[in-house]
């Protein structure tokens, strides 16, 4: 069977994948005995600990530490001048000067200037986490206090103080399809919004940890919590040494949703080792998590929406600008996914985008689940379910009439070449809802609230992904798969073992997956951007087919049969007249010195690199579409929103693994709903507010109701078995699915992120509500 | 290392550390005692990852002073396990995908056990109510809370571990 039959094989035909096996990994975490990046260390371990600027921007003037050195068990301190490469520069996508393309650069640590609360200006390396309370009070750095720029808008003024000296402007995406002017002219109904979203920490329960030693062949050597073991790289070029000299393992992950995207620990365990030679363990705080690490970018999104009597949504005028903080990391990108997706899972003939993305000294923002994609849902459904009222329509029909198609393009460019079922997530949900709930006391009010989204898997085309897993038997008939992927808790590893059983048959108990290994698993890419089952999947999958085949193939000339007289079932390979176990076909294939492994590669698709002027034919693979809805009481007297219904449906193409799709979906829905309701890193001129549990609240399983998960399967994925991506899908609807609830129950817009109590009370008091 | 020595039973047998009288019994299960199924989530109380049985009551070991409880029993998740295996808990983790990434697991399974031993336990509300002091980033507390539902009245109510 050739390998784009298998991938899309009936469900019925599945005995391993699409069923709800046991996840590998459960057992382990269940009894205890999953040992996480800051349970694993060789002997003899010191300490490292970040010593990080109190101020927002501020020119160093002096740092001192020669009495912080003195003390008994400080190994060393170190400062900027003791990186080798202390400067990081990386381009920004897309963007160019005068002369060459735009670059951005930012240091390990800083010697001259900082540029948020939070920026580390030295590396303490202790004997014991004892000692670092008085390193930190013996070392004296001065700062010479520059005025800051905390908001986007004051960024852009012309007099704006300068967070960087390329100018506060980091990248702009701009977007022109039809003629927007002469549809707004056409337009029965134009709606205007401004929508504003906050910044938003991972919040994953690990903090980020590692440790690192010089092993036997001078390579440093990190364990770390981390999302990208590729960093190596990165690594190495700061520390100045060939890329083949340091080395990243990654073990199960404590929770990533893009925090641990970019390097957090790693830079400084490397320098830590460099440095002393010592193996050295480095575990950060909860609080300088909150208040250091990169954020979710505040977005503030203005929409202009024209559509006709009939509910034909003509297009959107966008504008968006998006809150970097004080250095650039993704965000170029993080607005790209914003911009490619702000009009969503429509078919638009007129748009028009402008957006840009700028500097402030707010703590830096980066990766989170959605990328971009999920700021914009906010803004554009909340507009579809204004147009949807103005009009009297319902709010789903609206969105049906709508909807992609196979065919349609988005305004990118991007064509649409996989089913969407987007009318049929928005029958789903309406079908699982049942009537609204009747309110709890006379000054309550239900509403009810859905939204739509689009989100691509896979990463943007210009950047040539691939995926690479090492596939071979043992001489016993077991199995062990080797690929450099990371599993950050949605069962990434589990999933392979799974499709690798599917395809060669093996019992899932005999195969063993080592996994997220820089030096010794083959590069399968970073676990981000809803990449990891689509590219990693379909490199296991297509090296288990090419493996099988290759076996088959011994046994046809063995014995003389047609290989397609041949199957690979129950671990077995059987003819209508013999079968052979897998050990015994092994033992074939070693004595007819045949290998009895192989090395894949999975190519991602490819395409030109995008500029700012975003006019092209394809930008990422493909997209996964999905509609939630929320029921909602509002309390009049206090503002106060409880979720009292929560329906999430997704097409997932094929789900791998039923109950892990579910917990993504049920998990993402729950992220969405504290971004609606509860969550916001608050920034007080450049002093964070929310520097730990106490002040930044996530929810608990008393603040969220029943997530009711359905899962559409149109075996339309990119994916192996037709499966598209789905671990940051989920995060995009719910809050608009909540403000159009919101709304519903009490006739007040809201178009703030988070909808707090006060919020919701402060627009119900600016309403007609009697005084 | 010098210090207070404490002894603690922990899962069952006698730890002995010495160790400075400030360490939080989180501090020193971890790194005196190498008891690494108590997990570091924010250090003040909140997150209930550091969650653990002291007498059968939950407490948070990063509040708690490892001398308070010197001679005391503690029951880590490697403890709730039986002679013959995984607890109905356990098992029912397992099965409704309650652990994903697996880093809440220790403190919410603990908190599980001791909610499912009181017997008041009586639905889903009940279960969310009990749990409200381990934050899970995750499953959304979905699969968490069918697990714990899934054992309700099937195991016997107990006064400790």
């Amino acid at each position: 069977m050739a390998s784009e039959e298998v991938r899309r094989s009936k469900a019925a035909d599945l005995k391993v994948v699409n069923q709800p096996v046991r996840r590998r990994d459960a057992a382990e975490k269940v009894a205890g005995t999953t040992r996480f990046s800051g349970d694993i260390g060789p002997h003899g371990l010191v300490h490292a600990r970040l010593v990080r600027s109190v101020v927002a921007h501020a020119r160093l003037v002096s740092r001192d530490v020669s009495a912080a050195k003195a003390i008994d068990g400080v190994i060393a301190v170190l400062l900027g001048e003791d990186v080798p490469n202390n400067e990081v520069w990386v381009d920004v996508p897309g963007q160019e000067t005068e002369i060459a393309a735009l670059k951005a650069s930012m240091q390990v640590l800083a010697t001259e200037r900082v540029r948020y609360q939070g920026e580390p200006i030295a590396l303490i390396i202790a004997e014991t986490e004892d000692v670092f309370a008085a390193a930190e009070q013996a070392i004296e750095i001065e700062y010479a206090e520059l005025p800051g720029v905390f908001d986007v808008q004051a960024a852009l003024a012309d007099d704006a103080p300068l967070v960087h000296d390329s100018g506060n402007l980091l990248a702009e995406w701009n977007i022109s399809r039809g003629d927007v002017e002469s549809a707004f002219a056409a337009a029965d109904v134009v709606v205007d919004g401004e929508y504003y979203s906050q910044a938003v920490d991972h919040a994953y329960l690990e903090p980020e940890a590692g440790s690192a030693f010089l092993n036997d062949e001078g390579v440093i050597t990190l364990t770390v919590a981390t999302q990208v073991v590729e960093h190596f790289r990165d690594v190495a070029k700061i520390l100045g040494v060939p890329h083949s000299k340091v080395r990243i393992l990654a073990p199960y992950v404590g929770g990533g949703f893009g925090g641990k995207e970019d390097m957090t620990v790693e830079p400084y365990l490397a320098l830590a080792v460099y440095r002393t030679g010592r193996p050295v363990r480095m575990v950060w705080t909860r609080q300088e998590s909150l208040v250091a690490r990169a954020k979710r970018h505040p977005m503030v999104m203005r929409y202009r929406t024209a559509a006709m009597a009939d509910g034909t949504v003509l297009g959107h005028d966008i504008d968006i600008t998006a809150d970097s903080g004080a250095h650039a990391f993704l965000s170029a990108l993080v607005l790209l996914y914003a911009a490619v997706t702000a009009a969503g899972p429509y078919d638009l003939e007129h748009v028009r985008l402008r957006s840009r993305v700028v500097y402030t000294n707010n703590a830096p923002c980066s990766a989170f689940r959605g990328f971009g994609g999920m700021q914009v849902v906010f803004a554009y459904e909340s507009q579809m379910s204004r147009i949807a009222q103005q009009l009297s329509m319902d709010p789903g029909d609206i969105r049906k009439q709508n909807a992609l198609r196979v065919g349609d393009s988005l305004p990118v460019g991007q064509p649409i070449e996989t089913e969407v079922l987007l009318g049929a997530t928005i029958d789903a949900v309406r079908a699982a809802a049942g009537p609204l709930p009747v309110p709890s006391h006379a000054d309550a009010a239900v509403g009810r609230g859905f939204a739509s989204n689009i989100q691509p898997y896979g990463r943007l085309v210009w950047l040539h992904d691939t995926a690479t897993a090492w596939i071979g038997f043992e001489h016993d008939g077991s199995l062990a798969v080797r690929i450099g992927v990371q599993d950050i808790g949605a069962g990434q590893v589990s999933a392979l073992a799974q499709i690798a059983s599917e395809v060669l048959s093996v019992g899932m108990e005999d195969i063993s997956v080592h996994f997220g290994d820089s030096a010794r698993t083959p590069r399968a890419g970073t676990t981000t951007a809803t990449r990891m089952l689509y590219m990693s999947g379909n490199a296991v999958h297509d090296g288990c087919v090419e493996l099988r085949d290759h076996l088959l193939g011994i046994v046809a000339r063995a014995r003389g049969v047609p290989v397609e007289r041949l199957a690979m079932v129950d671990g077995l390979v059987r003819s209508a007249d013999f079968e052979l176990s897998l050990s015994e076909v092994v033992a074939l294939a070693v004595r007819g010195g045949e290998v009895i492994h192989v090395h894949h590669t999975f190519f991602g698709p490819t395409g030109p690199p995008a500029i700012t002027d975003l006019a092209t034919t394809r930008v990422l693979p493909d997209f996964t579409y999905g509609t939630h809805l929320a029921d909602v009481e509002v309390d009049t007297r206090t503002g106060l929103v409880r979720v009292l219904r929560y329906v999430a449906c997704h097409d997932v193409g094929r789900a791998i693994n039923p109950v892990t799709v579910e917990g993504q979906i049920a998990g993402g829905a729950v992220q969405g709903i504290g971004q609606a309701l509860l969550e916001e890193v608050v920034v007080r001129d450049g002093v964070n507010m929310t520097g730990g549990f106490f002040q930044y609240l996530i929810p608990t399983s008393s603040d969220v109701p029943d997530i009711e998960t359905i899962v559409l399967e149109s075996g339309e994925g990119l994916g192996p078995f037709g499966a598209r991506g789905i671990g940051e899908p989920p995060i995009g609807p719910p809050a608009a699915a909540v403000a159009n609830a919101i709304d519903d129950a009490i006739g007040v817009r809201l178009t703030r992120l988070p909808m707090r109590p006060e919020s919701v009370w402060e627009a119900l008091s600016a309403g007609e509500l009697p005084s | 290392m010098t210090g207070v020595r404490t002894t603690i039973v922990v899962n069952g047998s006698d730890i002995t550390r010495s160790g400075p009288a400030h360490y939080s019994l989180l501090r020193w299960l971890r790194d005196l005692a190498s008891v690494f199924d108590v997990k570091y989530g924010c250090g003040e109380g909140v997150c209930g990852a550091c969650t653990v049985l002291v007498d059968g009551k939950t407490v948070s070991s990063c509040l708690v002073l490892a001398v308070q409880v010197d001679g005391r029993r503690i029951t880590t998740l490697a403890g709730l396990a039986g002679a013959d295996g995984p607890s109905a808990l356990q098992e029912a983790f397992i099965e409704c995908g309650a652990a994903q990434c697996g880093f809440c697991t220790p403190g919410m399974l603990l908190a599980a056990t001791e909610a499912v031993a009181s017997g008041e336990l009586t639905g889903r509300d009940d279960i969310r109510s009990a749990l409200h002091g381990n934050l899970c980033r995750c499953t959304g507390y979905q699969a968490v809370v069918d697990a714990v539902e899934s054992v309700i009245g099937t195991v016997e109510p107990t006064r400790g571990f």
